[in-house]
């Protein structure tokens, strides 16, 4: 995998990963996103309907969490969970946790780390994790990591360990990485931990980086976890630190303005579970991301989706911990459950070419909801990953055109 | 004739084009083929919406929407018509607002036809508290605790709202265990409620009102229903009562008696019927619809219907089983995924059970074109006798209700 910039303005990167895959046949835009799955399914949609989709993302993000379980089979199979679970087309990148799910704290050993599937909680060694990268086939992956350090008052000391427990994890997945035949093609990505402590974070990132890894997966920044300034202030002395040539993944951010933010502080890739996090909620993303051509129209500028209605999203206190309950709406969403949609005969957002609002209006999502029908999801599923990869085609395209402040003043708008 | 074939009637104005051989109904029937043997027949039946093949299965829609599925994945399964529920849908989100949407077709943005119920039969099998007098159905909402009543004229009304290109009568809905006078008063007030329905019916000229038949399991009562209601012209008729815990001995004689008596002009519908042997048996009693939540409901539950029975697909036996669900079938499901992705999926995502609920429509569907096409071939007994075999491990197996049943109707099971 090769990681071309085409552009670097003040720490933001443009380009494009190229050579994903067995074959070195996909490539993949950045700053871009991965396609999230549980269980190699995009959530709540059949290949049938999530290929109304235009213009996917060349990477599927399978969860080890959710696949853990089925070790046995996919073992006996040999052939990967691309063909076991009918994914053609698409280069497969495995992480070790759902970012859309919270597990269990305190299960971390120094030898082992903990992964939550529906029939509890698997542990998994080095050699049992690496065995279970050979079954799954991904074409790049994390290494195992002690991410355990995102709660506030973590002590300084936990967090060194988990360092320091990574780094060891990350020399055994190498060494093993070599020595199994069925990973030859695979790439590893090292993973940098660090909590909240500016230190530990470079010791990461530096030691990291002195090993033959592909990429990055920078853990440990979930949204849960620090105030975006630290965030982006962490990412930045991280990123300083890791070669420019290879790509960084940042797992558990999935909001557009954090998203935004932590481009800016030299991040490539985001995981794509962000739009299942709203669809969770019954909610509909509905955000203005298109910038107008020249910035001196801007007050010509055609009317935004929310201002074409007359409304304005119900915004609440914004406290994020990760889980899917309505009260982690932000501002970048419709709660369609809300009575106001009951008679809202526009599309979620007008002017979407996606299958949901090509073909449906607020008041039937309203409905779907409101009667507990499985229907909403698929729908709901389809218009916010649409609309997700708009906000990314849109993000690079700003980018290309030196706009990013006005990118990110429609976003935050 | 030729009208008729290429009948995908959009608008109300066309139906006048189509030459309708039972009345002035927006409907026509017609007969493509007879089984010499058997009373199974196969038709064209044009609607509004365009036509339907039958013997046709209606998957069951009741918030007006598939367990689901898209109405682009409906249309692409070769679904042409599909049922919503008048009792749901009347409640949530209401009469008033599926009007303003342009019906329920414009509501869930489906293009083929809807045929709706009355309502009558949610209220009493789904709440409690109801009771039923000459003037209607009394029952309290669950929503809001406020009595309501519902007559034949408010569910029409409802179902004019809903426009739908079949509409059923309110009939007095008996359970078919009961016996006795009760009975017999539900067949006659079913009758005087049919009367009161055609003439609510605002829209003649766009919905199909069919009358259903009752009379429970007393063949006297049957036969007076029948005499009753084929006097009134109306579009088609249903065959009520039935599939309601009734013996299947009397289940079937039910239904033959009344395909019997029923015009052979007009589509005759075994309301609540799914399981694959009872379609194939009461196709060769002569009925040409059928409707059943079984198919869509047992799929949520991971029951994927195959030519030799069912897969329950959550079972620890599919975790290594790399086979499609049934590696004849055709469907989205089975060109992509293994039982054993499926099985594993089931523990992660409502997803498995799309692919499941697909499989299954797939399944019914498929059923009933093979049906079809074999009375077109005039082939029907032989398939009969092909389907059982594969259904049933051995002869023995076969439920002799079934073996009655056909050989009522000169198909003889070997
Ligand atoms: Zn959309
Ligand atoms: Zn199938």
């Amino acid at each position: 995998m090769k990681l071309e910039l085409s552009k670097v303005v003040r720490g933001c990167r443009l380009g494009v990963l190229t050579g994903i895959g067995q074959t070195g046949q996909h490539s993949l835009e950045v700053p871009g996103c991965l396609l999230y799955t549980r269980c190699a399914t995009v959530p709540h949609l059949t290949q049938d309907t999530l290929h109304t989709l235009s213009s996917l993302p060349a990477v599927t993000q399978v969860t080890l969490d959710s696949l853990a379980e089925h070790y046995e089979v996919l073992e006996e199979f040999k052939e990967g969970v691309r063909k076991f679970s009918g994914l053609h087309d698409t280069a497969l990148y495995c992480s070790l946790q759902d970012p859309a799910a919270t597990c269990p704290t305190g299960h971390i050993t120094n030898k082992t780390v903990s992964v939550w599937g529906s029939g509890g909680r698997i542990e998994l060694t080095v050699a049992k994790f690496m065995a279970m990268q050979a079954a799954i086939l991904p074409d790049f992956y994390q290494s195992m990591a002690d991410g355990e350090t995102w709660q506030a008052n973590t002590s300084r000391k936990r967090v060194r360990k988990a360092v320091d427990r990574t780094l060891a994890h990350l020399d055994e997945c190498l060494i093993l990485h070599h020595k199994t035949q069925e990973l030859k093609q695979a790439e590893i990505f090292g993973v940098v931990e660090g909590g909240d402590i500016r230190e530990e974070r470079v010791r990461s990132a530096r030691e990291t980086a002195k090993r033959p890894v592909a990429g990055f997966v920078l853990d440990g920044f979930q949204s849960a976890a620090m105030e975006q300034d630290l965030r982006s202030q962490l990412i930045t002395a991280v990123t300083t630190e890791l070669p420019q040539e290879k790509p960084r993944l940042l797992q558990g951010v999935g909001r557009p303005d954090e998203v935004i933010e932590c481009v800016e502080a030299g991040v490539d890739l985001f995981e794509g579970f962000f739009p299942f996090q709203v669809t969770e909620r019954g909610c509909a993303l509905c955000f203005n991301y298109i910038i107008v051509p020249d910035p001196e129209t801007a007050g010509t500028s055609p009317p935004t989706v929310l201002e074409s209605n007359g409304e304005s999203p119900a915004v609440e206190k914004l406290k994020e911990n990760g889980d899917s309950s309505p009260e982690n709406m932000t501002q970048f969403e419709l709660n369609l459950k809300d009575t106001r949609y009951r008679e809202d005969f526009c599309p979620l957002v007008e002017g979407c070419g996606c299958y949901c609002c090509k073909n449906h209006k607020r008041a039937y999502i309203h409905h779907l909801l409101v009667t507990n029908e499985l229907l909403a999801g698929v729908l709901l599923m389809l218009h916010n990953t649409a609309h997700y990869l708009g906000f990314f085609r849109a993000l690079r395209e700003a980018m290309a055109v030196d706009r990013l402040q006005d990118f990110k003043t429609r976003v935050l708008q | 004739m030729a009208a008729v074939e290429s009948g995908t009637c959009e608008r109300p104005a066309d139906m006048a084009a189509v030459k309708c051989l039972s009345s002035s109904a927006p409907l026509a029937l017609r007969i493509v083929a007879e089984c010499p043997v058997s009373k199974a027949r196969a038709c064209v039946l044009t609607l509004p919406h365009g036509p339907v093949n039958t013997p046709v299965f209606m998957p069951v829609g009741t918030q007006g929407t598939l367990k689901g599925i898209t109405v682009d994945q409906l249309e692409d399964l070769g679904c042409q018509i599909c049922l919503g529920n008048t009792y749901h849908l009347g409640m949530r989100p209401g009469p008033e607002l599926i009007e303003k949407a342009s019906g329920l077709h414009g509501f869930m943005n489906w293009r083929r036809n809807l045929l709706t119920d009355s309502g009558g039969f949610q209220m009493v099998s789904l709440v409690e508290l109801s009771e039923v007098t000459e003037e209607g159905v009394m029952f309290r909402s669950p929503y809001d605790g406020k009595e309501i009543l519902l007559t034949p004229e408010q569910s029409i009304a409802i179902q004019n709202s809903l426009g739908s290109d079949i509409m059923m009568q309110l009939d007095d809905v008996v359970s078919s265990t009961v016996t006795g006078p009760r009975v017999e008063e539900a067949m006659h007030r079913s009758v005087r409620w049919l009367d009161r329905c055609i003439t609510a019916n605002k829209n003649p000229h766009r919905q199909n009102l069919f009358a259903i038949i009752q009379g429970g399991l007393n063949v006297g009562l049957r036969k007076a229903c029948l005499d009753e209601m084929t006097k009134r012209d109306v579009p088609g008729f249903a065959i009520g009562g039935l599939s309601g815990g009734e013996e299947k001995d009397d289940f079937w004689k039910m239904v033959t008696l009344s395909t019997d008596h029923l015009p052979r002009e007009k589509p005759r519908y075994l309301m609540g019927v799914g399981y694959a042997v009872d379609l194939v048996v009461c196709v060769a009693l002569g009925c040409d619809m059928f409707d059943c939540v079984f198919p869509t409901r047992t799929a949520r539950f991971g029951s994927a219907l195959v030519p030799w029975g069912s897969l329950q697909i959550k079972q620890k036996q599919y975790a290594k089983d790399l086979q499609p669900i049934d590696p004849e079938c055709q469907c989205a499901t089975c060109q992509r995924h293994s039982r054993a992705y499926l099985h594993a999926l089931f523990k992660s995502d409502t997803a498995a059970m799309h692919h499941i609920t697909i499989h299954n429509i797939s399944y019914q569907l498929t059923l009933m074109r093979s049906v079809r096409q074999s009375i077109i071939e005039q082939c029907f007994p032989e398939f009969v006798q092909s389907f059982m075999k594969r259904m049933f491990p051995s002869s023995e197996q076969y439920p002799s209700w079934a073996v009655d049943a056909l050989a009522s109707v000169n198909i003889t099971l070997d």
